[in-house]
Order: structure tokens, then sequence, then C-alpha cells
């Protein structure tokens, strides 16, 4: 798995859908047809608020994610862009 | 509850509990099929007068929208011979469900396929079940598998990449699996293997059907070293006793995150359980699909982590999970024990010792053509007897409008 520039701005991919799940979220993706988990809830607020930050690591510590946590969360999020349930935003 | 490295429970342990609303189900839009396959799982052919109107199918859709399920697996039936399907489809795709459809291929003409074609959110399967028509025809009927290829045809000149070639798995067709993904690679679609199922009239044909256990693990095998280019529906996680867990959840996903609505309305708790025992609701009450999904005590019982029963002791059984509900209950096997095709063995011991045919269980729904007309074997009897002036004129009831109804001359 690449590792993951936590430091630019990402967003979720627009054919994904999320459904809140007590366990985190389910995401759906309209275009692969392939279907994601996100594993806590605090992913699934980062993520929900990627397009909104200038960069993932400022959307992970909103989070509630800690410093520390950050390597375990940013490889979470590279498995997200290696589906293409997120991609890079350059605005 | 099993954990992961980080402590967390795994998903497949939480999935055990059921899900606020399904991931995917299917939805059988009518029993009506042009076709009689011999191991149709609903039992399908003739139309059931009480089928979902489409203002009652739109309603299923708004509700499935609400909760957020990603998509529905439509079938039948041939769904497409529905006069409002693609209404239906439309319907659904602009109101965010997306649609996966089975056909036999019978209505895809090179104007339909290309109406697919345009739409993003719609994915096709063509059913086959034979790579060569001798295979397929002996199953699925005389001229099926050239309506399909000529579909398949018809999809890839439209343009339509990636969709799928969807084949039940039999002791027949095992040894064609090289030979079904050239034909899906050829048509640029993707293979799908499933898993036959003794449900509907495949209860008649499981016994000389179903693959036989060296196949299972030529199909394991196949399954293994071909990874994601071919896609099983989470069907065969009774083979992941053979080692290495298969792709997928493996894991019975019945009433705790699939379930199957039925032409009708009837919510079951999977595609493969249309009996009485897995009925959970019908869409047409009160509270509609959700109030079923959320509500149904079926589906709460369901939604427990499975007892291991006789298999607990196995060491496989983490991996298999004791495999499909189903299969084991049309076969008349415990459902606390091992599935009719254990790939150690031992369910084959206790098919062995199963009662007559007759004593198995048996949906109550068959809506299969009457393919031989009613035999009359002997005379009918007729009993006369003197006429009843009282039936003599013709029924009156209380609002005959006729003035003179009712009134006899002498």
């Amino acid at each position: 798995m690449s590792t993951m520039d936590l430091d630019r701005a990402w967003d979720l991919h627009p054919q994904v859908s999320v459904r809140p799940e007590p366990f985190g979220a389910l995401l759906y993706h309209f275009g692969t047809r392939k279907l994601s988990f996100l594993k806590d809830r605090r992913l699934l607020t980062a993520v929900q608020s990627l397009a909104d930050a200038t960069s993932a690591r400022e959307a992970f510590l909103a989070a509630g994610i800690r410093e520390a946590e950050l390597p375990r969360y940013g490889r979470a999020l590279a498995t997200l862009a290696h589906s293409s349930m997120v991609v890079g935003r350059t605005s | 509850m099993k954990t992961t490295a980080h402590g967390s429970p795994r998903l497949v342990d939480l999935f055990e509990y059921g899900l606020d609303a399904p991931i995917c189900l299917t939805w059988e839009l009518t029993y009506a099929c042009n076709l009689s396959c011999s191991h149709c799982l609903s039992s399908s052919g003739r139309r059931d007068p009480r089928e979902l109107s489409t203002a009652e199918a739109k309603a299923v859709i708004a509700e499935l929208e609400a909760m957020q399920v990603f998509y529905v697996n439509i079938g039948g039936g041939e769904p497409t011979v529905r006069p409002d399907f693609f209404e239906l489809l439309d319907y659904a795709t602009s109101h965010h469900v997306g649609v996966k459809f089975s056909t036999n291929g019978v209505r895809i003409t090179p104007e339909v396929a290309e109406r697919l074609a345009r739409n993003d959110y719609v994915d096709v399967q063509i059913s086959l079940d034979g790579a060569t028509a001798d295979v397929n025809d002996a199953v699925r009927g005389a001229g099926s598998y050239a309506t399909a290829i000529r579909a398949m045809e018809n999809l890839a000149e439209a343009g339509l990449k990636n969709f799928k070639l969807s084949v039940v798995c039999t002791r027949h067709n095992i040894p064609q699996l090289d030979a079904f993904k050239a034909l899906a690679d050829r048509y640029g679609a993707q293979l799908r293997l499933t898993r036959l199922r003794p449900s509907g009239r495949g209860a008649d044909v499981w016994d000389e059907l179903h693959p036989l256990p060296g196949q299972q693990r030529e199909l394991y095998d196949w399954l293994v070293a071909h990874g994601e280019t071919v896609l099983t529906g989470d069907s065969f996680f009774h083979l992941s006793a053979f080692g290495e867990a298969l792709l997928g959840l493996n894991l019975c996903g019945a009433g705790r995150v699939v379930c199957l609505i039925d032409p009708v309305g009837d919510v079951y708790a999977c595609p493969f359980a249309i009996h009485d025992e897995f009925l959970a609701g019908n869409v047409r009450e009160p509270l509609g699909f959700a109030g079923v999904w959320r509500g149904s005590e079926l589906f709460r019982r369901l939604r427990v982590p499975q007892n291991g029963g006789s298999c607990s002791s196995c060491a496989f059984y983490d991996t298999c999970k004791g495999g499909c509900m189903a299969a084991k209950f049309f076969t008349g096997l415990p459902l606390d024990g091992p599935d009719p095709e254990c790939v150690q063995g031992y369910g084959e011991q206790l098919l062995a010792q199963r009662p007559a045919r007759s004593h198995l269980p048996r949906s109550a729904v068959d809506h299969s053509h009457r393919t031989t007309p009613a035999t009359r074997s002997k005379p009918v009897d007729l009993t006369l007897v003197r006429r009843r002036e009282d039936l003599d004129g013709a029924p009156v009831s209380d609002c005959a409008e006729h003035p003179l109804a009712g009134l006899r001359f002498p």
C-alpha cells in the first residue's frame, strides 16, 4: 500500500454513497460497484469532512483523531484511495 | 467475538447482528418467465395476479432510497417481461438505488442494449449455465443458449462494459470453467459463478446436478487462482473450509445484510429460502418494507451469532460457518449442522440418512408452467338430481337492479 499524502486535500468520489452504521459506515461506489467499510465513527466524521478541509491531516485532527493515530488512519485513507472511494482534490 | 490486530471487532462478526438496512437485496419483479429452467430457485413460470403494481413497486423504491439501500438485484422470473420494467429501472436509478438485473436475454435487443449502456447505475447479468449449447439447453431449455449469446453480442456492440455472465455451477459445467471465462472475455463481460441451491425446482434436480466432491475442490482451486477477476456473490463460503478463505464476507447474510422481496411483496430472509419458515412479512403491511426489515421476529432470531451445533468442534467452522441455511433446510438437514456439500464430508454422511424426498420441506409457492395438460384417466361420474326451483332463476343479490328480479311466474 502506498503511503498517503496527508497534507494534501482529498474528497469523496462523486459516485460514492456513504451510509452511517453503528460500527462506522458502509461506502458504495456506483462506478466501480465496490463496497467498502469504515470501521469507526471518527473515521466517518473525518471522511465526511474531507471536502471542506484543506488537508486530510486537518480533517483527521478535527474528527478527534490523535497525532499518534495518524499513521493508522492514513493507511485506512490509502486503502480508500486505492479503490477510488476518495480522490485527490485540487481546489 | 474475534478481534483484529487493532483490538476492534471483525466486521463479519458485527454483521452477524444485522444492519439497520440491507446492504443490497434481491427483488424478484415477476414470477412470469419465458423459460422453465429445471433448477429455477423461485419455481417461476406464470405471472401471479397479486404481483406488486407499478405504484406499489415505486413506493418500495422510495423506501429503499430512504434506507440508503445502495442497489437491488432484480430478478424473477424474467423481469424484463414486465411491461413497466424500464419505467421501474429508471425510477430506481434516478432515486439513487442502483440496479443489477438478471435476465435470460430474451428482451435484450440492440435498442434495449443501447439504452442500458447509457445508464451508469445499471448492471446487467446474463444467465447461462453451459459454455456450450448442449450443456446449457439441457438445464435452461432449447434455444436459451442462442438467446443469451445474442444478448451478449448486443450488449457488447452497444458498448456496455463489464456486464456479467452469470453461471450456476453444476456437475456438467464445472469442466467448462475456462471456457466460460473465455466466453466472458470475448464480450468484455465479467464472469460470475454462483452455487446451485436445492431451492424451488432446484430441489427436484439437485441430487443429479450438484457438483461432485472432487469438482468442489476443482472449483475452489479455480476460484483461488482467479481471485478478484471472477465474482461469486459470496456464494461459495462453504468451500473456504478447503483452506484459505475465499474473497467476500464468508457469512450467511440472510435477514442480516440481505433479503428477498418476491413479486407479491413477500419478504423472505434470502432469495434461496422461499418457504413459510423464512417469511418475514410483506411490503404491503402498514409499516412497509422498513417495518418488516426492522421489526420481523424471524429476522431478529437470525441476527445472533450462529450456533455451530454439531459443527462447533470442527477446525474449519470459523471459515465456513456451517455453510448455507437454505441448502440445509431444503435437503432436510438440521440448520445447526453441516452444509450438505460440506467439503469435510460431514454433509454426505447426513444426506445418506435423510428422509425420503416426499418428507423434505417444500415451498408452497410454485408458479411453474403447466407443461402437461391435466390427465383424465377415467370417465367423470355425474349424479343426476331433480331440478331445484330456488336455484332456477338468475342469482339475486341485494343490489339487483332489475325490478322483476326474483319474481317467479307460476
